[in-house]
């Protein structure tokens, strides 16, 4: 067997049960006792601060509420009439920027309402029942096509159906999910929960997924236009941005994603290599997922270098001492200058850098770090941009979701603006599918 | 240092803290144990005649109200008096009171309404050489069906009448227990002082069903699927206690009847509150049924200390220093004007003021973009909703106005003499000031 000292690239640094316990569920689900304590503590606020910093505008002293009074079930049905996704969010979202930083009792005590883990409890509860709480209305003979399988393009497709629209999902990859199965650290996501969420969520009927199906390729935008009576394209950020250094080519780098990927699908973490020493670029959630599994896999140094200021990174300051506690190193205001390798890397070499007036330039000064693997978490970019108008690298969207082409609507990360989160992309979707219904159908 | 020792009828215990005739005196393991722990006092579970027992339910005898985070607001009980032989429940006595003779110990008890059950009692429990007795006129559930405890202290005569029965055939104080179940907590105390009570003690517990099992349709606590009323006792009664016995500390047929203030004592501070109405001491049970007899450890510091910061020597230097503050409705001053102040660095923003005023009240607090929250002077009319709904204690304040000053809501100057409803305007039976 391999250890953490073992040099280069190579599987099994740890033992199976070593991994099956990194890899458990990062928080523990409450329990219900735990639960009552924890629904006990809301205040019941008016118009509640942390319904207004939820994207989805969940009604969150209401579900807390529910759940004091014993009745999970209700709280869930709450929570699932605004994001039907709110399994998942419970689990990946950033409460400590959204809903549990605008919680009174933070600013009171510094201790929020757990509005996440109580999210979990109600909706764990409701789909532990194997209970659908929607029914379809009846049929309105209309078509949608939804291209994406990710967050933005299921909660667009769930409201499409609930509302009596036929929906056909086409995805690019070989499993629905998205981002959810793809893309997220797979502590957040345990039991195989992304694909279990799916299948319980088309359970309402009237939702085809249909795989490997990528816009541009199987998928003509002209096709789905002529066929559907509507389009909303929620295909997210597929490609990844490139890194203009010497030596990116080297084997051993590569990108987070895709790392983040492969071990999102693999069947056996004991079979998965990862290196001695890795580096990872970039200052995101995705550079603290990559990072943060580097190190459970086993990993012995695990680095996460950034250009700019911690104040500036993506990834929040829960998640940047995510990734301190779990041993990562974040070194911050360096640049990659170039990756040093006899064919595979061997070292990646960094340069300082500072801001004047915003803008990054290189010090001069560089420092250099043994790597056996260094993964890209610098971006990701749309792929196919269906020849509809962009704002910056992405699809412009109006307030509804529409795009330049009538009867095309975008959502989710490949729509210009909103952040990049799960549950953003959920909003989006559902106020798609409700502007599409409506525009189609007459008055919702 | 405060001095805690109390003097009750001519009884001393260390302190006013005493246990209450229940479950947690019911036996000599526990009152040893609960003067090891620092009681001043016991009364010792209600003693009935002699002969078989009574027997208690084999089910569920309690049944509870909870607050946020299961704390115990409300205690119901269906437990009848004591079941254990009286001869042991008498030996016992004997026993721990020759151990703790520094310590308050009353028996409490209970036997039928004649001559001769009181006359066949009172010589043993007086041989057992206890401090005292409390007859227990009370208890509202199962000994009630039988003509005992609350269905005596529902009749003043029984009362005066058996009053008078333990006055003669007992030589040491006797304390009536008084049931709150009853429509003027005035006359059954008036009947106790008139058949010659030393004291009376108040309350004992009130009828109550503390819930029902939506799945068998049973009031809980539930027998094998049937339930009966018991009696509610613990924080959520103190106020409804407090209440009846000012109502006897200020009554001019029993003024200065000694009282031991019974119902929902659980910190230091509900003991001095109802010293201040007029008590002589304090009976517990809940408190110590919630947290052990320990809890008593805190009643004694804080009250220890509560004195020391008000210069009190003694638990006679505040007795019944609020009785005469307690007065009725229509003598309350009209001229008096608050109006409600938010402190904003305290405010945490969370609203609940602005909901329960706007909805419920007087839509005097308004709220801003910024979730600013500020009251309307000219709609509030002071009444302290906002003050009780807030979760920061101290947050928002009722601040009187000065005389002198305009009361933007009624547009009327702030009056510094005393008016009340008796000379009111609007008062169709009012008298002409003089």
């Amino acid at each position: 067997m391999n250890s953490q000292y073992t040099p280069g690239v190579v599987p099994a640094r740890l033992s199976g049960d070593a991994l099956v316990q990194n890899f458990a569920d990062l928080h523990a689900p409450l329990a219900p006792h735990e639960a009552a304590v924890a629904a006990d503590r809301c205040y019941f606020c008016h118009d509640a601060p942390c319904i207004t910093a939820c994207p989805t505008d969940i009604d969150i002293p209401l579900f807390i509420r529910q759940i004091s009074t014993g009745t999970p079930e209700a709280a869930a049905k709450t929570i699932f009439d605004q994001n039907i996704l709110g399994g998942m969010c419970a689990r990946v979202c950033p409460t400590e920027d959204l809903c549990e930083q605008a919680c009174v009792r933070e600013m009171a005590e510094g201790k929020p309402v757990e509005i996440g883990r109580l999210q979990r409890y109600a909706t764990d509860t409701l789909m532990a029942k194997g209970i659908h709480p929607y029914e379809r209305a009846p049929g309105t003979g209309k078509k949608i096509a939804v291209v994406g399988a990710g967050p933005a393009g299921l909660s667009c497709a769930h409201r499409l159906a609930m509302l009596g629209n036929d929906v056909t999902v086409y995805d690019a990859m070989p499993k629905p999910g998205g981002l959810n199965e793809y893309g997220i650290a797979a502590y957040k996501s345990t039991n195989d929960f992304a694909a279990a969420e799916v299948e319980w969520l088309v359970s309402i009927g009237g939702i085809e997924i249909k795989n490997g199906m990528a816009l541009g390729d199987q998928l003509k935008m002209d096709d789905l236009v002529g066929c559907f009576a509507a389009v909303f394209l929620a295909v997210g950020l597929g490609g990844v941005n490139a890194m203009g250094v010497d030596g990116n080519d080297k084997d051993g780098v590569t990108d987070a994603v895709s790392f983040i990927q492969e071990l999102r699908q693999a069947s056996d973490l004991t079979m998965l290599p990862i290196g001695r020493n890795v580096v990872v670029i970039g200052g995101g959630m995705t550079a603290v997922d990559a990072a943060v599994q580097s190190k459970l896999l086993g990993a012995e140094q695990v680095t996460i270098a950034y250009r700019r200021g911690r104040d500036a990174m993506s990834a929040s300051r829960y998640e940047q001492d995510l990734a301190a506690s779990h041993g990562v190193q974040l070194l911050f205001n360096v640049q990659p200058k170039a990756i040093h390798g006899n064919g595979a890397v061997a070292e990646i070499e960094l340069e300082y850098t500072s801001a004047i007036d915003g803008k990054l330039s290189g010090t001069g000064e560089t420092v250099r770090l043994k790597a056996d693997q260094v993964f890209r978490a610098i971006g990701q970019t749309l792929t196919s941009d269906g020849g509809l108008t962009l704002e910056g690298r992405k699809i412009a969207v109006d307030e509804h979701g529409r795009t330049s082409r009538a009867g095309v609507w975008a959502g989710g990360d490949c729509a210009a603006g909103g952040d990049d989160l799960t549950v953003t992309a959920v909003a989006e979707g559902r106020d798609a599918a409700m502007d599409i219904h409506a525009t189609l159908n007459g008055s919702v | 240092m405060a001095d805690l020792t109390t003097n009750f009828l001519g009884i001393t215990s260390p302190n006013p803290f005493w246990l209450a005739s229940a479950p947690p005196t019911d036996k000599e393991y526990n009152v040893r144990r609960a003067f090891e722990a620092g009681w001043g006092g016991v009364v010792w579970k209600t003693l009935g005649s002699e002969g078989p027992p009574v027997v208690n339910v084999n089910g569920p005898r309690y049944g509870v109200i909870h607050g946020a985070d299961r704390r115990v607001l409300g205690l119901n009980n269906i437990e009848l008096i004591t079941d254990r032989d009286l001869q042991t429940n008498l030996d016992e006595i004997t026993r721990v009171k020759k151990d703790y003779p520094d310590r308050a110990l009353i028996v409490s008890i209970m036997v039928p309404c004649e001559e001769q059950a009181w006359k066949d009692i009172l010589p043993k429990v007086e041989a057992t050489g206890a401090d005292g007795i409390e007859l227990n006129f009370g208890c509202p559930h199962g000994m009630s069906e039988r003509g005992m405890g609350a269905a005596v202290g529902q009749v003043p005569e029984y009362i005066e009448m058996v009053t008078r029965w333990c006055k003669q055939y007992y030589s040491k104080p006797v304390i009536v227990k008084l049931t709150p179940n009853i429509t003027d907590i005035r006359k059954p105390a008036a009947a106790a002082k008139r058949g010659g009570a030393d004291a009376v003690s108040l309350i004992n517990t009130i009828n109550s069903i503390v819930s029902v099992d939506l799945d068998t349709m049973s009031p809980e606590p539930s027998i094998g699927g049937k339930g009966s009323h018991g009696g509610y006792c613990g924080p959520a009664v103190k106020p409804i206690a407090m209440s009846m016995v000012s109502e006897i500390a200020r009554d001019p047929e029993t003024q200065g009847l000694p009282i031991s203030g019974i119902g929902g004592v659980t910190t230091w501070r509900d003991a001095a509150e109802y010293i201040t109405l007029g008590c002589g001491n304090v009976q517990v049970c809940t408190a110590a049924m919630t947290y052990g007899f320990k809890v008593v450890q805190e009643m004694i510091s804080g009250l220890s200390q509560w004195m020391d910061e008000k210069g009190h020597v003694s638990i006679q230097d505040f007795m019944g220093a609020a009785v005469p503050n307690v007065t009725d409705w229509q003598y309350l001053n009209l001229n008096y004007v608050a109006k409600a102040s938010i402190n904003q660095d305290d405010c945490i923003s969370c609203g609940r003021c602005y909901a329960a005023c706007e909805d419920t009240s007087h839509q005097a607090i308004a709220m801003s973009d910024d979730r600013t929250f500020s009251v309307i002077d000219s709609e509030c009319v002071a009444c302290n909703l906002c003050v009780e709904v807030c979760p920061v204690e101290g947050c928002i304040s009722m601040v009187p106005m000065e005389p002198g000053t305009v009361d933007p809501r009624t547009g009327k100057t702030v009056e510094a003499d005393y008016a009340n409803w008796t000379t009111h305007p609007n008062n169709p039976g009012a008298v002409a000031a003089e």
